[in-house]
């Protein structure tokens, strides 16, 4: 774990794109911030930005959190449900911050529809080009090993979790109590496939 | 005492709970929604519901108070332009049962049309307003709220924004207070607004402002924080937390009563700093009162008064008031990409609506709802969206200046005509306009996340209710022309509305296709592409469906299409504009996996 990580200051942000889970995932780490003892904040934006559209979730811990949204430049952990978001969200990353990006692509109508946009098929490349410690997860190929599509929430947050300072039992516990009953066991088992992977083990 | 992790919302429901609130009436809009369907779901001891609009929902919350209960009325800000008419009158009765209403605002404009500041409407009103910084201050001001209620006989504003609606945060429990029973007593002088009854009232309304302003200059709610710091700012709401964040050495007044302002207080922190600096959200709500109070101090000059602030926003304007050295600059630059705006869902039936009026390329004057996406690329097919119910009416006086040489159709939901559609309609058929009306019935609030309303049978708390039926109220205000369209049918719905458009008179289309995830999600059997047959044409993905995605397979330089199998409802659309009929039944496909590039 990095000097600036054990502060137990964390400014977390979350993008993806409607239905992807972002909240949900969102809500499992600031339960576990919560029940570690800190202080918790998350933000996000609600209604039109669930149709399709991006989502993007703040989430701050520390002893006493003002803020509910970060400064632009100060994000610790950047977690990317889509590869486009992560590109998007880039410049909100601190330069020594960490990027855990999922390969999952979505490709909107308005690109498709028109030749006035391109969607950057590239774009884990190009965020390695702009920082240094960008974790690519073929998250969307696990979550297809595993079965559901939409683990690919659950598996980024097991990813997570080697760059935070909890206990994996109090994720465990955590999860266990806020995923619907009959998703918990492959939602544990998403968890564990993404804990296994960790920064130096791809970068290497 | 207990802690558990809510957003503003909850702790607002949470607080109604504590504070003992009997009754509590809203009309979805976001940010306010969850205050409702909280305390349906965790609260259910209070008697929760959603009226038709707002309007009605302040008159029931009057009513609840001044039959003595404790009483919370929601809403999202420009509901409470809907909800003025009973505001502005409720202020000089006063309230028996206290009476608390929450004003949502939603500065950015996240999921709104307009970013209006509801303090001012407060100030207008002339009723006292509380504003909450994070979730545990929304439930405590929210009790607050209610103790200053009844002790001063008047209604309470809670202004909440979308950060403090939409934020989690932990909050502190506490327990239900114990509250004297009240029930109604006659008072016609109090609460018949007769002119000579109001004459009066209006009276005491002044008087009951002065005393308000003597607990505003002593409320522990409006609070000075001192550091020892030579710079003073003064902030409220959300501001505080963000100025907190980047200048956390500065003196503080934290304002939580907004209305009226503590002058007195206020004016001896002025004078004790150097410098003073205004720090607020929006309007120059605070900052025009204290200049016109003779004091000087700076704020919207440094912040601006449009969308919101932000922490890197709140020290760039402390920078530029040179009370601050160099700001934190992002060290990563930003990407300039396609933008992802929201879409119709996958199978929404007002896909088909859309894309038939696209093609007819008639005026189309819109409304408030998911409906409201219509106007995206590549859909295209609104041309105007003013506030609720607004459709009707707006297409009446286009229709009546013949502004559109191509005809007007005006296309608004179901929970919006129940909202306030069914006088702009009462209208067309009294002036017998030709327009057209499309009511777009999917069965729910759905932009909100599909709350109940007087169509769908149910109640906010789960009870079965009457279904108002659409066709017989249709048919009861007049209009003659009136039909079904299934909006599954695209060559079906074409007709139809040509059809109506030609008749005559006033007319209304009432389309049949419940929407794809209220109550329950409906999926039937997906479609694929078979790429053997696709030739990139692109006209599926002017469908503009978040299922239908680019192949990588290309041809003259153009992708073809993929559907993706997880997304897919199985409404057929695409399957009917497909020249090439390459978009087939999945179990009607024979080829190989590869040849659908899934």
């Amino acid at each position: 774990m990095s000097a600036e990580m054990s502060k137990h200051k964390f400014n977390i942000l979350i993008v993806g794109v409607g239905g992807q889970g972002v909240l949900l995932a969102s809500e499992i780490i600031s339960e576990v911030a919560m029940q570690a003892g800190l202080d918790v904040k998350k933000a996000e934006i609600h209604g039109m930005s669930q149709r399709g559209g991006v989502v993007t979730s703040h989430v701050r811990i520390a002893d006493r959190v003002y803020s509910p949204t970060i400064a632009l430049g100060t994000v610790d952990v950047l977690m990317a449900f889509e590869k486009a978001e992560g590109l998007r969200a880039i410049n909100w990353m601190k330069k020594e911050g960490v990027a855990i990006v999922s390969h999952s692509t979505l490709v909107p109508a308005i690109v498709t529809s028109s030749k006035q946009y391109e969607y950057p098929y590239d774009a884990v490349d190009q965020m390695k080009a702009k920082t240094s410690r960008v974790i690519d997860v073929a998250a969307d190929k696990i979550a297809g090993e595993l079965g559901n599509p939409r683990l690919v929430n659950t598996i980024l947050l097991g990813v997570l979790s080697n760059y935070l300072p909890f206990p994996e039992d109090l994720w465990l516990e955590v999860i266990r109590k806020q995923v619907k009953e009959r998703f918990v066991e492959i939602n544990l088992k998403a968890f564990a496939r993404g804990r296994e992977i960790k920064l130096d083990a791809v970068t290497a | 005492m207990a802690k558990e992790l809510l957003s503003g919302n909850e702790a607002v429901a949470r607080g109604a709970e504590e504070a003992g609130v009997r009754l509590a009436v809203g009309y979805p809009g976001t940010p306010s929604t969850e205050i409702l369907e909280t305390l349906a779901r965790k609260h259910r001891s209070i008697y929760s519901q959603w009226s038709p609009n707002e309007k009605v929902a302040f008159e029931v919350g009057i009513g609840a108070s001044i039959g003595g209960a404790r009483a919370l009325v929601t809403m999202k800000h420009v509901g409470l332009n809907v909800a003025a008419d009973p505001l502005m009158t409720f202020a000089y009765t006063g309230v028996n049962g206290g009476f608390v209403f929450v004003s949502a605002d939603d500065p950015e404009m996240h999921s709104s049309q307009n970013e209006q500041d509801n303090r001012i409407f407060a100030k207008f009103a002339q009723v006292p307003f509380f504003e909450p910084s994070d979730s545990q201050e929304a439930k405590d001001m929210l009790i607050a709220a209610y103790e200053l209620s009844e002790q001063y006989d008047t209604p309470v504003m809670l202004r909440m924004t979308t950060r403090i609606s939409h934020t989690m945060g932990v909050v502190e429990l506490g327990e239900p207070v114990k509250l004297q029973e009240r029930k109604f007593v006659k008072d016609p002088e109090k609460y018949v607004m007769i002119p000579s009854n109001a004459r009066v009232r209006h009276v005491v309304l002044a008087q009951r402002l002065r005393e308000l302003h003597k607990f505003s200059e002593e409320t522990e709610w409006n609070r000075i924080e001192s550091n020892g710091s030579k710079v003073g700012i003064i902030t409220g709401g959300v501001a505080y937390e963000y100025a907190k964040e980047v200048a956390p050495q500065f003196d503080y007044f934290k304002i939580g009563m907004g209305f009226p302002l503590p002058l007195e207080k206020l004016r001896r922190f002025v004078l004790e700093h150097e410098v003073a600096i205004v720090v607020e959200e929006l309007e120059p709500y605070y900052e025009d009162q204290l200049k016109a109070a003779g004091m000087m101090v700076e704020g919207k000059k440094y912040f601006g008064n449009l969308g919101e602030l932000s922490p890197s926003r709140v020290a760039q304007g402390l920078k530029d008031a040179g009370v601050i050295g160099e700001v934190h600059a992002p060290e990563i630059d930003a990407e300039e990409l396609f933008p992802r705006p929201p879409v119709l869902c996958p199978g929404c039936p007002h896909r088909g609506a859309f894309m038939a009026l696209r093609k007819l390329g008639v005026a189309v004057t819109g409304d408030i709802g998911c409906y409201t996406l219509g106007v995206l690329k590549p859909l295209n097919a609104l041309d105007t969206c003013i506030c609720m119910g607004a459709s009707i009416g707006n297409a009446i006086g286009m229709e009546k200046v013949q502004g559109s040489d191509k005809g007007t159709v005006a296309v608004i939901g179901d929970s919006t005509f129940f909202h306030s559609g069914i006088t702009g309609l009462l209208d067309a058929v009294y002036n017998q306009s030709n327009v057209t009306v499309i009511i777009l019935d999917n069965r729910a609030t759905a932009m909100t996340g599909g709350q109940e309303h007087p169509g769908t049978g149910h109640t906010l708390m789960g009870d079965p209710a009457v279904e108002t039926d659409i066709e017989t109220l249709v048919k009861a205000l007049g209009v003659k022309n009136f039909v079904r369209m299934d909006t599954y049918e695209y060559d079906g719905a074409l007709d139809v509305i040509k059809q109506q458009m030609e008749t005559p008179g006033p007319s209304v289309i009432l389309t049949t296709r419940p929407c794809v995830l209220m109550p329950k999600r409906i999926m039937e059997e997906p479609y694929v592409v078979d790429l053997q047959l696709c030739n990139a044409c692109g006209a599926c993905f002017r469908v503009s469906c978040p299922a239908i995605m680019a192949s990588e397979e290309t041809e003259r330089g153009r992708h073809k299409a993929v559907i993706d199998q997880s997304q897919c409802t199985g409404c057929t659309i695409c399957s009917q504009v497909c020249p090439e009929e390459a978009i087939v039944l999945k179990s009607q496909f024979k080829g190989t996996p590869e040849e659908v590039g899934s």
